[in-house]
């Protein structure tokens, strides 16, 4: 049984101003099959956290680990990660002029894999995927993310997750931004996925909608660096009722001590 | 190139241009012109036309003596398919007091004057009829003597071809194109530079174009020590549209040049000129300045300009200058863009987050930025020729 375990991870960002600390003490297990959503206010920390899971280079870990079935991620590179079965798909998924989609994904598969995929299947695979996705064939010859709207960059992230198969996807607002019929496609494409390789999930979202689609096991409430609270999937409808403010007044308080 | 969420502005070499940054330093309709060399002074390297330029690694292409008989040029002419001589493509040599001679355009500056001084006879490639075809036409064993040279290539009316004007092997040339395109003419030209590495080419190209015609015009610069192709683009008469692209890879030790100038100078032309270069290596060295002129007549004028470099490594140098002179109040848009950037991180993090390791990454964001160009040529297989080329520069030849 795979799992992903985020211990006591404290993260600090370089900033004009200086060094800020964003999270601050972050414990998380995800056993593989599991979804964990995160919901929590703008600037609670949700996507440092996916960025430091998956290695981005601007955040800094002062504190805590991460581990991989026991294996300490923090020592890995970002291609060594993603090697090992992590995937973010990412809230803004970055532009990558002159390199098409098919060149992308056949050189991503290919690293993941260690061989290249089959022609046949491989071809097959990504046109079956963009279909179930309601994505267009000729974005297959266009350039990454290059003229994208919103909810076609997020589609293709979920493409990519459904292709490169990875045992654990942090999904950093992968709703935001989509129509119902896109969020449906999207929470379907995640699905598939769930059913058929039984991945770990950790949905960032701010709202409840997605999760009528995308069933979680536990829910997380994210705020000011750290898990305010935990619960199941019926916290997540409390939050949809009350909003943060019930956690951010006692932050503050918390803070003003 | 922009980075998003990694500011690198404070990173050496980085300067992005925003539109109207710039006053010309003399106004290009008033530059000197002659076909003679000697009306032009000893070139010191402080005029603004060689002040970015090593003149001192090229003086006996400015001053010296050069050798202007008919250079030992093998052409080849190449149909895609069968390699068949192209219909519609005549490759002849013409005296140099043919009429044609000077009509596009005449030196700007010495070494160019110099190359006009001295040719023999000039290569004289003409198009006709409406059908697409191909020609390559390859220059190799040009020794290492001081040579000039001269071309012309000529589109007849409604007439539509692909010219490629291929250098390999050995040089050290200055010469003179000239590129007529008639009214109505579709033409492309294909400027490659694959010269060696102790090579030194020099290039005036001058382009005319005539009512309603469209000019592709391309100038690829991989191999030389140092290669200075400097294109024209005189839009004389109404309807007249060209787009200027080029496409660099500055190694150690390369210098590589372009001085792209464009004319506007009749009712509603168009200009789109787009270079990209990349350099990697200790004294990588590239130049890019883009003049754009829109003349009195010229009202209606669509004119951008845009060149962007990107720095893989320390060392390197890259100059971006545009400027933009209008003298009419009536015109449709026009405006510039020059960035010359690091590595964008945030593309190397989003591929390596695939499981794409660093240097493939980097690899595939270099190809993707370069590209971006070749994939407007229109010919699939030069396309594929260069992509194969670049892929021998990216990993260090
Ligand atoms: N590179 C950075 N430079 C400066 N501040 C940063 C940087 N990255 C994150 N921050 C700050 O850290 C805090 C948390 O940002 P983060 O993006 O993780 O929040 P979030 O919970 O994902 O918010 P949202 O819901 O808006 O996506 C914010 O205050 C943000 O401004
Ligand atoms: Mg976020």
């Amino acid at each position: 049984m795979s799992v992903l375990e985020i211990k006591n991870l404290h993260v600090n960002v370089e900033t004009d101003q200086g060094t800020r600390e964003i999270l601050r003490g972050v414990d998380l297990v995800i056993n593989k099959g599991e979804i964990h959503a995160i919901m929590g206010p703008n600037g609670s920390g949700k996507s440092t956290l996916a960025y430091t899971i998956a290695g981005h280079p601007k955040y800094t870990v002062v504190q805590g680990e991460i581990l991989l079935d026991g294996e300490n991620v923090l020592e890995m590179t970002v291609d060594e990660r993603a090697r090992a079965g992590l995937f973010l798909a990412m809230q803004y998924p970055v532009e990558i002029p002159g390199v098409t989609v098919t060149n992308f994904l056949r050189t991503a598969k290919t690293a993941i894999d260690g061989t290249a995929p089959s022609v046949r299947t491989w071809v097959k695979d990504v046109r079956e995927s963009m279909t179930n996705l309601k994505m267009d064939k000729a974005f297959a010859e266009r350039n990454v993310n290059e003229g994208f709207s919103g909810g076609e960059k997020k589609r293709n992230e979920i493409l990519q997750l459904e292709l490169l198969k990875p045992n654990f996807a942090v999904l950093d607002e992968t709703d935001s931004g989509l129509d119902v019929d896109a969020l449906k496609i999207v929470s379907e494409g995640v699905n598939r996925a769930m059913a058929n390789t039984s991945l770990g999930v950790l949905l960032i979202t701010h709202y409840t909608r997605i999760l009528r689609y995308i069933k979680p096991d536990f829910v997380h409430v994210f705020v000011a660096g750290r898990i305010a609270e935990q619960g199941g999937p019926e916290l997540a409808d409390r939050l949809e009722e009350e909003g943060y403010d019930r956690y951010q007044v006692a932050e503050s308080a918390a803070a003003g001590e | 190139m922009t980075s998003t969420a990694m500011p690198t502005a404070e990173q050496h070499g980085l300067v992005a241009h925003t539109d109207g940054a710039f006053v010309p330093v003399q106004t290009r309709s008033e530059r000197f012109r002659s076909v003679n060399v000697d009306d032009f002074e000893p070139v010191n390297g402080r005029e603004h036309e060689w002040k970015l330029s090593p003149v001192a690694a090229f003086a006996d292409l400015t001053a010296g003596e050069l050798d202007g008989s008919r250079p030992t040029i093998e052409t080849t002419l190449r149909q895609a398919q069968d390699g068949a001589d192209v219909p519609g493509v005549a490759i002849s040599w013409i005296d140099r007091t043919d009429a044609r001679i000077g009509s596009a355009g005449i030196p700007e500056e010495r070494a160019s004057a110099n190359a006009w001084s001295t040719f023999g006879e000039s290569l004289l490639v003409s198009v006709t009829g409406e059908d697409e075809k191909v020609a390559v036409i390859t220059r190799s064993g040009l020794g290492t003597a001081p040579r000039a040279a001269h071309t012309v290539i000529e589109a007849a009316p409604f007439s539509r071809a692909l010219i490629v004007l291929r250098g390999t092997g050995d040089a050290r040339l200055s010469e003179n194109v000239e590129i007529l395109v008639g009214e109505g003419a579709s033409l492309t030209v294909v400027s490659l530079q694959e010269w060696s590495d102790d090579s030194v080419h020099l290039a005036s190209q001058f382009a005319r174009l005539g009512r309603d015609s469209f000019l592709k015009h391309i100038v690829v610069s991989l191999g030389g020590k140092v290669v200075r192709v400097n294109p024209s683009t005189h839009l004389a008469e109404q309807g007249a549209d060209v787009e200027a692209l080029g496409l660099y890879f500055a190694d150690a030790g390369q210098h590589l040049e372009q001085q792209v100038f464009v004319h506007h100078d009749a009712p509603h032309t168009k200009s789109r000129v787009t270079y990209k270069g990349a350099l990697q290596g200790a004294g990588a060295r590239s130049v890019w300045i883009g003049d754009v002129l829109i003349g009195p007549k010229a009202t209606g004028t669509d004119s951008y300009e845009q060149n962007r470099n990107l720095v893989l490594t320390d060392g390197t140098r890259a100059d971006s200058v545009p400027n933009l002179e209008i003298e009419t109040g009536d015109i449709e848009g026009a405006g510039h863009a020059s960035a010359t950037g690091r590595f964008d991180d945030e593309q190397l993090f989003y591929l390596m987050a695939r499981g794409i390791r660093e240097d493939e990454a980097r690899r595939l964001v270099v190809r993707g930025f370069l590209t971006e160009i070749v994939q407007k040529i229109g010919s699939p297989e030069l396309e594929e020729r260069l992509i194969a080329a670049l892929e021998a520069e990216l990993q260090g030849n």
